[in-house]
């Protein structure tokens, strides 16, 4: 059989790496919390840029057929239809234009008779490349299943990590998970970015991800607890996030890579998509280490509920 | 751990073999993979209608009409069934109360008599193997010799569902009259039906096609009185007044049509010579013909009135008995209209009317253009997570990576076999997913330097790091499962198609992770033997 060339990996992270996160703890701790109630307070006093999905109304991506497209003029004959709010964008190209025409009063059947004025207003010029229009019965629908769905992720992973850890660390980990979610909410607002359908898919992934983080050092910590029984709490944190932090790094940049790779060349459609999942994972990897971890210290791990009687071994799968 | 017995390592290399076969017709045009001969699969992933352009309309029923029409019927079945029963009973009022019709009796003694006759109106919905059967009516008695009936919800649901399955079959029909396309139409929940038509740019024909129900009737013109002398005197009982299609006219007509839409046989559009005009030529079936023509045999002169969706086309009148069950009708058609309203005609009428709810159209340019970007976005990335294992872990890394290519040949056979639709954000989700899927072999071989780090020899190092990270990469993996079958019971399309590739991803991921990764370091294991004394991992 074929030899199989033997070369070395490339230790990005020392094995003595001893930094100390801790030292770091309250600052961070309480700068996230300050962070999350802005956020909240943000997302009840400006609100979100809501998509179509959620505001209803419609949103026609056109493309000029001869040379970029004319907005001012399109501005005018747009505004001048009567249909409220109607706002027109370039969108990547600059041949293509995005126009978004609010809710139309008058229900469902008004939202079509709106999207047949716009239509006939273009004229031959534009080519509609893709056509959105969502009627009020179908975004209040799609609100609440976006609520429902993002509750209901937290409430099953808080249910996993209860089951599989102590309440202190399902008490970090749904901390951190609301954090999460609550920085990447008040960052659209903030930005006015727009919020649509495809952000609380974005939304949930980020949660999965940062669960996944989460456990990965969780994990670690309950080890340590089990093997060194008498170590200082603060220094057994330290130990087991510097422990991961090779994998967490690691991990974090491949994923950011490949989704930085999705945002510069994924098309203009998945932008807001990617960028929440891009910032989703930066900050899911920060929550980690700094909102749950300082949480198992503010609230105090027992030992004697982790360290159970079994001796960690290999093949050990009987944990909590 | 690391002992392979050769059945598995067999059934390893068969599911990696398969996963290159299934996935094999994606990397080709599909006019060559039609051409290949038998044995080879020929299954390509089905595109979404964002990536392959297509079109997606979500209609509802005006449920709330409907309830109206069907307690408006439900009297007159509760008046029909009081008086035709033997011996008759006398109702002394019928009526619609709210959603309820109410009867009342002349004879007080007849009210035993007539709760069994109504509560035989009241049909059984539901299955009573599964426990959900339940009457589709109640009938109550109330005080002061008051029957009242009111559908159930259940009796609605029934009604509505049937009324939706109706509704399916006649907008299939006229969406096949548009060509050749390969459309679905599906319903979604009580009162919704999903209508998806790949390849569909311009929208504009097919909601024509299904605008209005096209309900044509042939209605009895009154004799005497005019609709504006109606509206003031009262209109008479049996009567109805109905605006015009093209005109501020209104027509006063017989309630009852002569002859109904579902009588006809055949409508065609036609050019009539002498006046130029687009008319629609249509003809009865049997019983129609034979109503119509005892009709016009029976009212030379007078007019009658064509009414489509309650609006009058045109009122002729009636110049000579029409005994061959065939005619005309002129509203003032184009060539378009006039095609379009022979097609639904012909199609027949849909039982409710359908309004737009959500309307979701993606042109082909916007589509391939998605799909080069998606493509583009999947290389570098996979090209860049292959750069950085390999730098970070040697030969090690590189057998990360071989798993890595498994999982994408992986997802997409299991994909293109099963038929799962890719969507924009699915080509995300499988995106991502690569990138996740690096994650296990980082946990396996971050332990592995740990362990060797402790001092442990190469072959309990490796047997330990992939043991110690299996509970973890099951942790995270599960979780994140969680997370996608909750997307995918958010439900909309496009996100479903995301949550369906991540929840493909997590299951195929671990296998080449763990099984695959586990098998190479095992065979490059069996290679090291007896080279060195002491093995050295290149990790």
């Amino acid at each position: 059989m074929l030899p199989i060339p033997n070369f070395k990996g490339f230790d990005f992270f020392p094995h003595n790496t001893r930094i100390n996160f801790m030292r770091f703890k309250s600052i961070c701790f309480w700068g996230s919390i300050l962070a999350m109630v802005l956020s909240l307070g943000l997302f009840f006093t400006k609100g979100l840029n809501y998509g179509v999905d959620f505001k209803g109304g419609s949103m026609i991506e056109v493309q000029s057929k001869s040379g970029p497209a004319d907005i001012p003029t399109l501005r005018r004959t747009l505004g001048g239809l009567g249909l409220g709010d109607v706002q027109i964008q370039q969108f990547g190209q600059p041949t293509d234009v995005l126009i978004r025409v609010e809710q139309q009063p008058g229900g469902d059947k008004a939202q079509q008779d709106a999207l047949e004025k716009v239509t006939k207003a273009l004229g031959a010029g534009y080519v509609q490349r893709r056509v959105e229009v969502v009627g009020p019965a179908v975004s209040s629908e799609l609100r609440r299943d976006g609520l429902y769905a993002i509750l209901g992720a937290i409430a099953a992973i808080i249910a996993y990590v209860w089951f599989r850890f102590e309440w202190q660390f399902a008490a970090g980990t749904v901390l951190a998970l609301a954090h999460d979610v609550l920085i990447t909410v008040g960052v659209f607002s903030l930005f006015n970015l727009e919020f649509d359908l495809s952000i609380v898919a974005a939304l949930l992934t980020i949660l999965g991800y940062s669960v996944n983080d989460t456990v990965v050092v969780s994990d670690r910590i309950r080890e340590n607890l089990r093997k060194f029984k008498r170590m200082e709490l603060n220094e057994l944190l330290n130990l087991s996030i510097n422990e991961t932090l090779s994998r967490t790094i690691l991990t974090g940049v491949t994923t950011i890579a490949v989704l930085v790779a999705l945002y510069v060349f994924g098309g203009s459609v998945i932008r807001n998509f990617t960028f929440a999942m891009l910032f989703g994972v930066i900050i899911g990897t920060y929550s980690s280490i700094f909102i749950a971890a300082p949480v198992l210290d503010y609230l105090g791990v027992k030992r004697e509920t982790v360290v159970g009687t079994k001796v960690p071994g290999i093949g050990s799968k009987s944990e909590a | 751990m690391l002992h392979f017995p050769r059945w598995k390592v067999i059934s390893i290399v068969v599911t990696c073999l398969a996963g290159l076969l299934f996935s094999l017709p994606n990397m080709f045009a599909k006019e060559q993979v039609d051409t290949w001969p038998w044995p080879m699969p020929k299954a390509q992933i089905p595109l979404g209608l964002d990536l392959q352009g297509g079109a997606h309309l979500l209609m509802a029923m005006d449920s709330d009409r409907l309830k109206v029409e069907w307690t408006r019927t439900l009297r007159e079945q509760a008046r029909a069934a009081l008086v035709n029963a033997t011996p008759r009973i006398s109702p002394e009022l019928v009526s619609v109360v709210g959603s309820s019709v109410q009867v009342r009796l002349q004879k007080p003694e007849d009210m035993d008599a007539a709760l069994r006759v109504l509560r035989l109106l009241s049909e059984e919905t539901g299955s009573p193997v599964l426990g959900t059967n339940a009457p589709s009516l109640d009938v109550v008695r109330g005080e002061g010799g008051v029957i009242t009936l009111t559908l159930t919800p259940a009796g609605i649901k029934k009604r509505l569902s049937d009324t939706a399955n109706a509704s399916i079959e006649t907008i299939n029909r006229r969406i096949n009259a548009l060509g050749t396309a390969e459309s679905t139409v599906t319903r979604q929940g009580d009162d919704r039906v999903l209508i998806q038509f790949p390849g569909l740019q311009d929208t504009a024909e097919l909601k024509d096609l299904l605008k209005g129900t096209a309900k044509l009737t042939f209605h009895d013109v009154h004799p005497t009185m005019s609709a504006e002398e109606a509206q003031q005197a009262g209109v008479p009982t049996g009567f109805k007044i109905y605006p015009s299609e093209r005109d501020d006219g209104r027509y006063l007509l017989k309630e009852d049509p002569v002859v109904a839409g579902d009588q006809l046989a055949s409508a065609q559009p036609e050019l009539n010579q002498q006046t130029g005009e687009w008319v629609l030529a249509f003809r009865f079936k049997q019983i129609g013909a034979r109503d119509f023509s005892r009709y016009t045999q029976a009212n030379v002169g007078r007019p009658f009135a064509i009414v489509l969706d309650e609006k009058v086309l045109s009122a002729p009148n009636i110049r000579e008995a029409i005994t061959q069950g065939s005619g005309q009708i002129s509203g003032g058609f184009t060539a378009g209209s006039a095609n379009t309203l022979a097609v639904q005609l012909r199609s027949g009428a849909l039982p409710a009317k359908l309004t737009i709810v959500e309307e979701r159209t993606v042109g082909p340019s916007l589509g391939s253009d998605s799909v080069a970007a998606g493509k583009l976005a999947a290389t570098v990335g996979a090209l860049v997570t292959a750069a950085m294992v390999t730098f970070a872990y040697g030969t090690f890394g590189v057998f990360a990576v071989v798993a890595l290519a498994v999982n994408g040949l992986l997802i997409a056979a299991l994909m293109s076999a099963i038929g799962i639709t890719l969507t924009l954000p699915g080509i995300a989700g499988f995106v991502l997913t690569i990138g996740m899927a690096v994650d296990a072999n980082v946990l396996i071989y971050e332990r592995i330097r740990e362990e060797l780090r402790a001092g442990k020899t190469a072959i309990s190092a490796i047997e330990a790091g992939f043991t110690r990270a299996m509970v973890t990469i099951i942790d995270s993996q599960l979780t994140t499962l969680a997370a996608a079958l909750l997307m995918f019971g958010l439900g909309s399309g496009p996100i479903r198609g995301f949550a369906v590739t991540l929840s493909i991803g997590i299951f195929t991921s671990v296998f080449t992770a763990v099984t695959i990764t586990r098998l190479l370091v095992a065979w490059w294991l069996s290679q090291q033997r007896g080279k060195a004394a002491r093995i050295a991992v290149p990790i």
